[in-house]
């Protein structure tokens, strides 16, 4: 394969599908498994157009949201909206990435792709939260942070490793739950919580399959194969241990019923929320910083550490 | 912990090609590799910056023969079986054959102008200088033993973001190393990243932009996306300046930029400063410190007890 790849590929002479077909049966080969179906199915159900986005769960789970906006720097993002609302006799900070449902929508939304201010926005209202003990809820479903030279300028990085930090230091409990795409740095700036849930047909990775296909085979038909090599499904990142937890949607996908999704969330979110108020503060933030430890294998003197 | 490792940079790429003379990519002039290297690897005509290295690197800031290698027997593990036209742990094999390195980040203690310091440097070399587990646990043990020692941490970046190979175990390094940033933080050990040519991606937007002091490289690219994704996305041609550290101070997201010529002189100076703040809050037990003769000894002591007295859970520093 690799001597394949080697190979000074001479004008008129296309090894690329050649490649692609015989990496498709290593995959077969390496990892016991053909190249499964299932895998593009969840990437287009977490990118389904109808399913539920943020503002959704917000109208089936808290009637009383009062939405927030602006980052008291610059602009509102109205990729990431977030608010109050009362939940189960407290309150709550929610937080998420938003899609738009038509074009004009998603044109005004950014596709859902976050620039600064977004980021900003979200450690104002997390610090708010902060200040008066109020939980925080993020919902996760982006394609990521949107690569922009104006986003770039007004400091995308700093934006997203603000966040980062931001997270890491709250003394309230921090739930998030990946809704649909968790795309890159852009969705990990709402991930470091307490708890992080994914919905069973949403997808988390660390680059988008079509950007990986195109680094790796230069096509991004291979998208498929990108997927599966990524491990992108809730039950893959459960079983790497990179989610605590995976919730499973209404029958067909959280596009089907709405409502159910909503409840399916409301539900995880109380008995979350109901373990990590009995903790200590202090014990709740020591045990995040330590979660997030643990993320990573190595292996040292020879040793595989997991 | 800590284990004597020698630096042997004879193995990098670049120093087993021919010795001679190399043309500068910026001004064309001929330079020889003497010169050259007199000058830290930087153009002594229009100030460019050859990259270099991290073995070069720790050898230009690290006073001689006091680098201690820490987690130096890491190795990266092949967590997905990540499926590629080549398997990752070969990438793995020929990115340490070629770097002499055992992965994209050594990290180590070490005097800088006789200042203690934990010093953790990337290379660009090793697969883009990604970020992967061994980068992420690295970067934990060296701000460990900086809370530990209470040696203020240099880290030097050079990056092209998370490791694709290792999935989102590497996405998740970025919360790992932010997680270790908030420690140092809570135990006020200062940190001060310098940022080099290329540091972008998931470095960029974890711990290289959490640094107290971030200081950048004349002419470094520094970006969270890289020129190429945005011009695909914009459809339009991105200036040549665009993302380089000048258009990043304008903009107001690093502190400055060091030629590589100075830069160890500048570590010291606002390492110093950083620790002399505290040195001014503990007051009159400052002259007791600049009359002992160890620049840890009383001052060292005084923060500890300001320290606990602030925060009584705060473990005490080990010896
Ligand atoms: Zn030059």
């Amino acid at each position: 394969m690799t001597e394949l790849k080697r190979l000074p590929t001479l004008p008129g002479v296309h090894l690329r599908n050649e490649i692609a077909k015989i990496s498709h049966r290593l995959i077969e080969l390496n990892h016991d498994r053909r190249l499964d179906k299932n895998v593009w199915d969840k990437v287009e159900l977490a990118r389904h157009p109808e399913r539920p986005y943020t503002l959704d769960y917000i109208h089936h789970m808290f009637p009383g949201f009062i939405e927030l906006r602006g980052d008291r720097c610059f602009a509102d993002d109205p990729a990431i909206i977030g608010g109050l609302a009362a939940y189960m006799g407290r309150t709550i900070m929610v937080i998420g990435h938003q899609k738009g449902r038509d074009l004009a929508a998603r044109a005004r939304r950014n596709f859902g792709m976050p620039r600064p201010e977004g980021y900003r926005k979200a450690q104002r209202l997390m610090n708010l939260a902060n200040k008066f003990g109020i939980p925080v809820l993020t919902l996760i479903d982006t394609a990521g942070a949107y690569p922009g030279v104006a986003a770039e300028e007004r400091g995308q990085a700093a934006a997203i490793s603000q966040s980062l930090l931001c997270m890491a230091r709250l003394d309230v409990p921090t739930v998030a739950v990946i809704i649909g795409e968790g795309g890159s740095g852009g969705a990990l700036a709402l991930a470091l919580a307490d708890r992080v849930i994914m919905l069973e047909n949403a997808i988390y990775s660390v680059i988008s399959p079509e950007s990986c296909a195109a680094i790796l085979w230069k096509d991004a038909e291979e998208a498929h194969l990108a997927a599966q090599t990524l491990r992108l499904t809730s039950a893959n990142l459960s079983e790497l241990g990179a989610v605590d937890a995976v919730l499973p949607e209404p029958r067909g996908g959280a596009h089907r019923d709405h409502a159910a999704a909503a409840s399916i969330i409301k539900q995880a979110l109380e008995e979350n929320l109901r373990e990590l108020e009995a903790m200590h503060p202090q014990a709740r933030k020591r045990q995040r910083l330590e979660k997030f430890r643990q993320m990573g294998v190595w292996s040292e003197g020879g040793l595989t550490l997991f | 912990m800590a284990q004597k490792v020698s630096v042997d940079i004879s193995r990098r790429n670049g120093d087993t090609g021919f010795r001679g003379a190399e043309s500068c990519p910026a001004c064309k002039q001929l330079l020889s590799t003497e010169e050259l290297e007199a000058n830290y690897k930087v153009c002594p005509h229009c100030n460019y910056h050859f990259r270099i290295g991290a073995a070069e690197r720790v050898a230009q800031l690290a006073d001689r023969g006091t680098w201690n290698e820490i987690a130096a027997s890491l190795r990266s593990a092949d967590p997905l079986r990540f499926f590629d036209l080549r398997p990752y742990p070969d990438r793995i094999e020929e990115a340490e054959y070629d770097t002499g390195l055992p992965e994209a980040m050594i990290a180590g203690t070490c005097r800088i102008h006789k200042m203690d310091t934990v010093l953790a440097v990337m290379d660009f070399g090793f697969m883009g200088g990604s970020m992967g587990s061994v980068v992420g646990e690295k970067f934990w043990r060296a701000v460990d033993a900086a809370i530990e020692t209470r040696y203020p941490l240099v880290v030097v970046c050079a990056s092209g973001g998370a490791r694709m190979q290792e999935g989102i175990i590497s996405l998740l390094q970025m919360a790992k190393t932010t997680c270790a940033v908030e420690m140092l933080g809570e135990a006020a050990v200062p940190f001060v990243s310098v940022l080099t040519d290329p540091t972008t991606g998931g470095v960029m937007a974890s711990f290289a932009t959490l640094a107290d002091v971030v200081i950048a490289e004349p002419g470094s690219l520094l970006c969270f996306s890289g020129p190429r994704v945005i011009e695909q996305t914009i459809k339009e041609k991105l200036p040549a300046d665009f993302g380089r550290a000048e258009k990043n101070l304008d903009h107001g997201q690093i502190d400055m930029i060091v030629s590589r010529p100075e830069l160890k002189d500048r570590l010291v100076q606002v390492l110093g400063m950083l620790e002399g703040g505290v040195a001014c809050a503990i007051g009159p037990l400052w002259e007791e410190e600049k009359s002992s003769p160890g620049r840890r000894g009383a001052l060292a002591e005084a923060i500890d007890r300001i320290k606990a007295l602030a925060n009584p859970s705060r473990r005490s520093p080990k010896k």
